[in-house]
């Protein structure tokens, strides 16, 4: 009897499981798996290949008193704090500004996406140059007779890391504004009229009637940019290649060197494995408040 | 900020030399030098030759227009004994592109579409395991990937980066599929069950047809992503189908006793044409596919 | 593509070339103006051959080069040749049972009384067989200095590292930078070893690096080195470039004073029409301590199932090895050959130095056959750090050599 119920739930919603199957697979084999493949392999001693010879702990060890880690550590939290926060304020402020019935909104518009359709490599390299104190806004200005004005970010190990922000914000921060103004364009004209009838100012409205309102469009912004800073590599190599010295680095970069420069994967793996811990940390309070609140709700 | 002037209902005032509009069109127009700059750097760099380079300043626009960086870009650059700049790449771009944005699209649509209205018994679950794939550091599975492909005896040909570009498209468009057809009406939905429709009837007669905007821009992120990819290309396949990223990095790092910025300022440009040349085309019907459907969340 | 060929080679009815004539992809990270030319020597004597070489160079170094050759050897989907650094960067691929064994050409051509110094041949052996071909011998012991930089400074080319420092102030009053360092781990952790081994001397460079001495490491002949270093830094303080060949470049416009990188530095003169003696000046050792460090390039043949393409890869291997090929790939590169038993009448001023040395027996093994390459990473990160960031002193840094010299494998 049991055996004429199993394939009962088994064939429920079958056609569904089958088309959901890659995805099932996807999660199942790269996500999970490698991720746990990974993970094991921080524990050994991998050199050049992944070997199954245990360590323990030594390689986290060592990851943690290393200069270069720890710096890198810093730096994106650094970048990932003001670029999460300028990225929303920025694209917040621009999208409200364009929401105002003004001429030439798809030109501006235009102008204020297309980086995000210029890849990370190239955003880096632009900057670069324009950063350049030798060619670009250092030189030009002191042409033009200010001969001691100083503007070299990327060959400042102290603002370094803001020098490689400018590019991050420029390239990300036009999709961030697209999703906004969607948002805006959202809300119902009936709460401009109430508000304006009521007397309440304009900011007001926007930041503590439009913004609560907006909440699923900085969630959806949120994790697009939170995902992104986690990634944050080609623009380094591109821009600064970790540079001056080692005042650039991020972990991204520290776990490819590691793997592949240095030669010692169980040291590239125990950095990536930090990587996934902090995400975890970030995403579990936000996955419990998605999904565990929803399911409350209904 | 912008203050608390009233707007009026109706037609616009006459005068646009308000106060308001001062600040608002001045502040937009700074934003936009910001935006462009770089973009006319580049532009203006291109059409130069290295002599001006070398004297001028980089904002100066070409005192002599020269197209030759563009074509030595295109056809000549060297990288070791390969003298054909980036025209290899670029067709070894689009043979990536095509099958990459399709199947990626085709899977989280259905994905998408079976999370929304069939959910099954975990769906819920490989969904929340699918979205923090999202945040997972590509390093962490380069190299298992290496191994899987090796295994599936796809490594370093074009459907093995065909696969990973799917793999890694599928959070973020599995969440755009998902928000979206979660926003059409469920009446619709059951109306089709009792008329007898199945799980592809319902997908191909219903929802497909619905999900336009949502597709145009799933097409837009994925082609930009794939195109723009360098990290994948260069490890997962050989050099008879390095995409043009790849191309255009060994162009620029090429240096052949001076950096010759107006050749690669070219190449730059040329590899972004594609990915620019979408956003400009299609930017309004990116922005209407966002507002219908990728902000509900 | 494979399938065209012999498709027309039957319809050619298998003429002595088609039988032969094999594609082999062969990757390395030679892309700069001298390096190419040098790699097309290669290519035009195994062209010759009645083969083909496809060329894979990969731009941007070792370092972003290596990912890929790793990657795609493990992935079962290798090139047919590729570059490696003699030493132990290949060491796991040949023990996994990777690469090639060459072993009976190398027999037959009787390689171990070819290669001079015997050094190279033994970084290729594993286990008393030989996986890979040095085709030639990198020393990272010069010092470059700009003749044109010093005239309009008004001051004398210098001949030793201690004049060079002296002359330093001159040149900087010149509005030029004294000493030009590419801020990129493995230059300014080479500039080090070189002063390591011109201040500190051969034996102290011995003891730390092939004995791997802590206590070498901490001692305060050591610290002298480290004092040469910060001088070093100091004199380099202005040099925002990267690419080592464009600090080469301002060697060669007469921007900078001197820059100390290896041989292959060279080829870039060479490319920009410069003669040793009259238009720049080279000192071994830094004028001070004159030694050859014999590292170098070697190529490894991953494994093939194809016999084919088994039977290229040999022709290959013994293609770079012949005595013409030497010759005209070494005199492009700048770099020395491997085989003691050829004259290079063309060889000009500073390679002729270098032949000297190598023949009076100045031999210095390169780090690269001596220390893991996760050890030599961890050195290049501590002196890019050490080299950009002015306010790590003397001590800190020594301290932390020693702490990496103590865990060296």
């Amino acid at each position: 009897m049991a055996q004429s119920m199993r394939p009962n739930t088994l064939l429920r919603n079958l056609n569904a499981k089958i088309a959901a199957m890659p995805m099932i697979i996807t999660v199942l084999v790269i996500f999970v798996g490698c991720t746990i493949w990974t993970v094991v392999h921080s524990f050994t001693k991998s050199r050049m290949l992944p070997k199954l010879e245990f360590i323990g702990f030594d390689q986290y060890e060592r990851l943690w008193g290393t200069s270069r880690w720890l710096i890198s550590i810093e730096n994106l939290f650094i970048y990932g704090i003001c670029s999460l926060v300028l990225s929303l304020v920025i694209g917040f402020v621009l999208a409200a500004l364009l929401d105002q019935k003004i001429r030439f909104e798809n030109t501006l518009r235009s102008i204020i996406l297309f980086p995000f359709a210029l890849s990370f490599v190239v955003t880096g390299l632009i900057w670069q140059w324009i950063l350049n104190p030798d060619l670009g806004i250092q030189s030009v200005v002191r042409d033009l007779g200010w001969t001691s004005f100083a503007f070299d970010p990327l060959y400042n190990p102290d603002i370094v890391i803001y020098g490689v922000l400018i590019a991050g914000i420029w390239q990300g921060s036009g999709l961030i504004m697209v999703l906004m103004l969607a948002g805006l364009r959202g809300i119902d004209e009936d709460i401009w009229n109430a508000s304006r009838i009521d007397g309440i100012p304009k900011w007001k409205t926007y930041l503590f009637i439009v913004i609560p309102m907006m909440k699923p469009v900085f969630v959806t912004a949120i994790v697009l940019i939170t995902s992104g800073i986690v990634k944050v590599y080609d623009l380094i190599v591109a821009q600064t290649n970790g540079g001056p010295g080692i005042a650039s680095e991020v972990p991204a970069k520290y776990v490819m060197d590691s793997m592949f420069l240095k030669q010692n994967l169980g040291q590239g793996f125990a950095a990536s494995t930090m990587m996934l811990l902090c995400v975890l940390i970030i995403l579990i309070p936000y996955a419990y408040l998605e999904f565990g609140g929803k399911r409350n709700g209904k | 900020m912008v203050n608390n002037h009233i707007v009026p209902n109706g037609p616009k005032p006459k005068s646009i030399f308000t106060a308001r509009n001062i600040m608002l069109y001045g502040t937009l127009f700074v934003v936009a030098i910001y935006y462009i700059l770089p973009l006319y750097v580049m532009i203006v760099t291109s059409l130069k030759g290295m002599p001006e380079i070398r004297l001028g300043n980089i904002f100066a626009p070409p005192l002599e227009v020269t197209f030759q960086p563009w074509v030595k870009a295109w056809s000549t650059a060297c990288t070791g004994l390969n003298c054909d700049g980036l025209s290899r790449g670029f067709w070894n771009s689009v043979q990536i592109l095509i099958p990459s944005v399709v199947l990626s699209i085709i899977i989280a649509s259905v994905n998408g579409y079976a999370l929304v209205n069939w959910k099954f018994k975990g769906s819920e679950v490989f969904f929340a395991v699918l979205l923090f794939g999202a945040f997972i550091p590509y390093q962490v599975m380069i190299y298992p990937i290496v191994i899987l492909l090796r295994e599936m005896g796809l490594m370093g040909s074009l459907w093995g980066l065909v696969l990973v570009h799917t793999v890694f498209g599928m959070p973020i468009l599995t969440l755009l599929f998902r928000n979206y057809f979660s926003s059409v009406p469920e009446e619709l939905f059951k109306a089709a069950r009792i008329d007898g429709a199945g799980f592809w009837g319902i997908y191909f007669r219903i929802m497909l047809p619905m999900a336009v905007p949502i597709f145009v821009v799933a097409m837009i992120l994925q082609v930009t992503g794939i195109w723009n990819d360098f990290l994948f290309g260069v490890i997962y396949t050989k050099p008879d189908i390095y995409p043009m990223t790849v191309q255009l990095n060994n162009i620029v790092n090429s240096v052949q006793g001076v950096k010759e910025y107006n050749v690669n300022m070219a190449a730059t440009l040329l590899t972004g044409l594609v990915p620019l040349v979408l956003y400009f085309v299609s930017g309004k019907l990116f922005v209407r596919g966002i507002a219908a459907g990728a902000v509900k969340g | 593509m494979t399938v065209m060929k012999s498709l027309l080679c039957a319809g050619a009815l298998l003429t002595a070339t088609c039988a032969s004539a094999t594609e082999l992809e062969v990757t390395h990270w030679w892309t700069s103006g001298g390096e190419a030319a040098a790699v097309a020597e290669f290519a035009k004597a195994f062209d010759a051959t009645g083969n083909t070489w496809v060329d894979g160079a990969i731009a941007g170094g070792g370092t972003t080069a290596r990912p890929v050759i790793v990657s795609r050897i493990i992935g079962g989907d290798p090139m047919h040749a590729t570059q490696f650094n003699h030493g132990r960067q290949a060491e796991e691929l040949v023990e996994a049972g990777l690469m090639l064994d060459l072993t009976d050409i190398a027999t037959a051509e009787g390689w171990a009384d070819i290669i001079h110094p015997k050094g190279l041949l033994d970084s290729c052996t594993v286990d008393g067989k030989i996986y890979c071909v040095p085709v030639n011998i990198h020393s990272w012991q010069w010092i470059w200095l700009s003749h044109k930089a010093y005239k309009d400074a008004g001051a004398k080319v210098p001949t030793n590292w201690n004049e060079f420092v002296a002359s330093a102030p001159a040149l900087e009053a010149a509005g030029k930078v004294p000493l030009v360092v590419g801020q990129q781990g493995w230059q300014t952790s080479g500039a080090f070893g070189v002063i390591n081994v011109a201040v500190g001397g051969v034996d102290l460079w011995k003891k730390i690096n092939v004995d791997k001495s802590a206590e070498a490491a901490a001692s305060p002949e050591m610290t002298k080195v480290f004092e040469a270093a910060d001088a070093a830094r100091k004199m380099s303080k202005n040099s925002k470039v990267g690419d080592w060949n464009l600090a080469t470049a301002m060697v060669i416009k007469g921007e900078a004073g001197g820059q100390i990188m290896g041989d292959w530095a060279q080829g870039e003169f060479s490319v920009a029409n410069q003669v040793a003696g009259k238009d720049y000046s080279c000192l071994p050792g830094l004028g001070v301590n004159e030694v050859i460090s014999t590292g170098g390039d070697a190529f490894y043949f991953p494994k093939n199932k194809d016999p084919e393409i088994t039977k290229a890869q040999k022709q290959l291997a013994s293609v770079m090895l012949s005595k013409a090929t030497q010759v005209a790939f070494n005199l492009k590169k700048g770099s020395l050959p491997v085989r003691g038993d050829i004259d290079i009448s063309a060889a000009n001023d500073c390679m002729k130095k270098g032949l000297k040395i190598l023949a009076d027996g100045g031999i210095l093994p390169s780090g690269d056959q001596l220390l893991s390459a996760d050890t030599t990473g961890q050195i290049e990160d501590l002196f890019v750090e050490f080299w950009n960031d002015p306010s790590m002193d003397i001590k800190t840094a020594q301290a932390r050599y020693v702490k990496l010299i103590k865990l060296a494998d």
